[in-house]
């Protein structure tokens, strides 16, 4: 495991939710008055992970050149801790040929092959593919890593299990993360979930499973770290479910009215919490809060103007990439 | 090429595990998974004897989880190498269709076409031995509906072993879609067609390129699989009858080669199209739409189809053998477009 950097994790957390912040201003920039999911500079459904960023970035600290992600339909947060080009996502997130995937794929389907970064629409059904890029990781007798993210709503999926069992039959170098925002869009995870933790799921497969609570980016930071030294020596796979946030809706324009404990959820942000404990400890200054603030403005903007000034696809060009 | 080849036969299975096994030698990132294609050999054959010279590191038995070694599959392939996964019966599709459809299928589009997917998933379909509704179904006609896969369908050994070198060499995810009937299997009813010459070299079969499996000029038969191999046996009969049928045999249907359909159609003038998949918004269908969009004045008869009958594929031999397209139906057809 490296060392513990808390003004980088910091940064990449602040990074993220400025980027989910302006993709919603942008997003519902321009789909009024008659809110039309179809319209605007970025259609489609929109899932964004604000309040998530300790499960990637605490993840993401320990991850290099090689190593894979799968990340579900909430993918932005991995996407950008794990280094996926920023401007070339925003554009693809436009539906500009300047895109990752030449505006083919948009939001949910991000693929990034020179990062091994990729995302699914389909619950869970990224963990098996996740498992087989850690078999061609093994095969070639690398030491990367594969990191299969999911919310808490998948882990009762049937892709969920047999990969679980599949990564421990094999012995895969694969970790799977689950993010417990508590709402598996309007259901809760005690409606949905037998059992409090599905750490606690990872003993039926005999591999280690670790609960991390309170949103925490460094407990986090310590569990992915064990997880991914432990896949990394060979000894195979780990299951960690952090319990984190979704701050804003399942999906943008959710009006969250099943939610009783929404008059709250500012309260348990991580960001400003996290803050507030690095300017305890003396490695945070209101200086460095601003400039870091100011340089994640910038980023954000010049990605959004990036992709605003990409040319669109031409209609002709949907007949394209079927096959290879 | 020697004498010895040329008249060296083996079976259908005995020639796809062939192709696989030259790929193996050919390419370190070639390797096999599936239920029971280890120490087993493939329910099916598909396997037989790779086992053995390649072991258990290249030849996977996997957990009955097909959704996880599909996907498994896929990720591998992503990541550059080159998985030959079977589904042991297509039937199975219900359990694993997202990785099938949702990810191998779109990724390559969904990425803008900067992820490749070369990887093969062979699987075995067909009825005719009382497996009944959930063991007997071919289901081609779903897979090349959805797109993004390509979609092979062999009738005969020589076609088993180049079309799977070829799908292994493919940089698309092909789906290899064979016959157990076909396959010369000892514990099934065979059709000597099952067995026949093989080169022991490796060659292929390309992908998108039909067959004239036997030439004719009275009636166009485009059909597929082991609906090869019966109506290769029905038109020698038929020859002797007068009637000289033409056999097209599609090898492929994703991509399908319209321009040997409708040359043979041009000529013939009468087609019947025989499929073993379900009848309605399939295969017969498809090739009926490309002679109407192309020229409906290709035909002097009607247009004729022979497909089972939109029922599940029932368990009784009286009943199964009663809506598979057997060799009398497809007598019956071809006289009927002659009369």
């Amino acid at each position: 495991m490296g060392e513990l950097d808390r003004l980088a994790m910091y940064t990449q957390m602040v990074r993220i939710r400025q980027y989910e912040s302006r993709i919603m201003q942008e997003y519902h920039a321009d789909k009024s008055p008659a809110w039309d999911i179809g319209a605007g500079l970025i259609p489609g459904e929109m899932h964004l992970a604000a309040g998530q960023e300790p499960a990637a970035v605490g993840v993401c600290a320990h991850l290099k050149k090689g190593d894979a992600i799968t990340a579900p339909h909430r993918p932005h947060h991995f996407a950008l801790a794990h280094g996926v080009d920023m401007n070339k996502m925003t554009a693809e997130i436009y539906g500009r040929t300047g895109g990752l995937c030449k505006g083919k794929g948009g939001h949910m389907h991000l693929f990034d092959p020179e990062n091994h970064f990729s995302c699914s629409g389909i619950i869970a059904q990224g963990l098996p593919v996740a498992c087989g890029q850690a078999m061609a990781f093994q095969r070639k007798g690398t030491d990367n890593v594969a990191i299969a993210v999911t919310g808490e709503g998948a882990a009762n999926q049937g892709a969920f299990h047999e990969s679980l069992n599949l990564a421990a039959v094999w012995n895969l170098p694969v970790i799977f993360v689950i993010e417990d925002n508590d709402w598996a869009i309007s259901v809760p995870k005690d409606a949905s979930t037998a059992g409090a933790s599905n750490a606690d799921r990872a003993a039926g497969y005999g591999i280690p499973g670790v609960r991390v609570e309170d949103n925490d980016v460094e407990a986090m930071y310590e569990a992915a770290g064990a997880a991914i030294d432990r896949a990394r020596a060979g000894d195979g796979p780990s299951l960690i479910e952090i319990h984190t946030l979704r701050l804003f809706g399942h999906f943008e324009g959710d009006a969250q009215a099943y939610r009783p404990e929404l008059a709250t959820v500012n309260e348990r942000d991580p960001i400003p919490k996290y803050a507030a404990s690095l300017q305890e400890l003396g490695e945070l200054t209101e200086e460095q809060i601003a400039s870091i603030q100011a340089d994640a403005d910038a980023e954000v903007d010049a990605a959004i103007e990036f992709a605003k000034a990409s040319p669109e696809p031409a209609p002709e060009d949907a007949l394209l990439h079927v096959f290879a | 090429m020697s004498t010895t080849t040329e008249t060296r036969r083996i079976t259908t299975a005995k020639a796809m595990a062939e192709g696989i096994g030259l790929e193996m030698q050919r390419d370190p990132n070639v390797f096999v998974m599936g239920e029971d294609v280890g120490a087993y050999g493939g329910i099916f054959g598909s396997t037989t004897d790779l086992f053995g010279e390649f072991g258990a590191d290249r030849v996977i038995d996997t957990p009955i989880s097909e959704t996880g070694f599909i996907g498994a599959g896929i990720g591998a392939a992503v990541e550059g190498l080159r998985p030959v996964v079977e589904l042991m019966f297509v039937d199975f599709y219900g359990v694993c269709m997202d990785q099938i459809s949702n990810h191998m299928a779109k990724i390559h589009y969904e990425s803008g076409g900067n992820v490749k997917v070369p990887m093969v998933l062979m699987t075995a379909t067909g009825g005719g031995y009382s497996d009944a509704a959930q063991h007997s179904q071919c289901l081609w006609g779903t897979f090349a509906h959805l797109p993004g896969m390509k979609v092979v369908v062999p009738s005969n050994p020589y076609d088993a072993k180049g079309l799977m070198i070829s799908a292994i060499q493919d940089d698309n995810p092909v789906m290899y879609m064979f016959h157990k009937g076909g396959q010369g299997l000892v514990w099934m009813e065979k059709n000597p067609r099952s067995i026949g010459e093989v080169p022991e070299e490796s060659y292929t079969v390309p992908i998108g390129k039909a067959a004239i499996a036997k030439e004719g000029s009275d009636v166009t038969i485009v059909t597929l699989s082991l609906s090869v191999q019966h109506s290769l046996d029905v038109a020698e009969e038929l020859e002797a009858e007068g009637i000289s049928v033409e056999v097209v045999d599609l090898r492929s249907l994703v991509p399908l080669d319209t321009e040997t359909v409708l040359e043979s159609v041009g000529k013939t003038g009468r087609v019947l199209v025989v499929d073993e998949d379900y009848k309605s918004f399939g295969l017969t269908g498809e090739i009926a739409a490309i002679i109407a969009e192309t020229d409906p004045g290709l035909l002097k008869k009607p247009f004729s189809r022979l497909a089972v009958p939109d029922v599940p594929i029932p368990y009784a031999r009286p009943l199964e053998y009663g809506i598979l397209p057997t060799r009398d139906k497809i007598k019956a057809a071809v006289k009927d477009l002659m009369a």
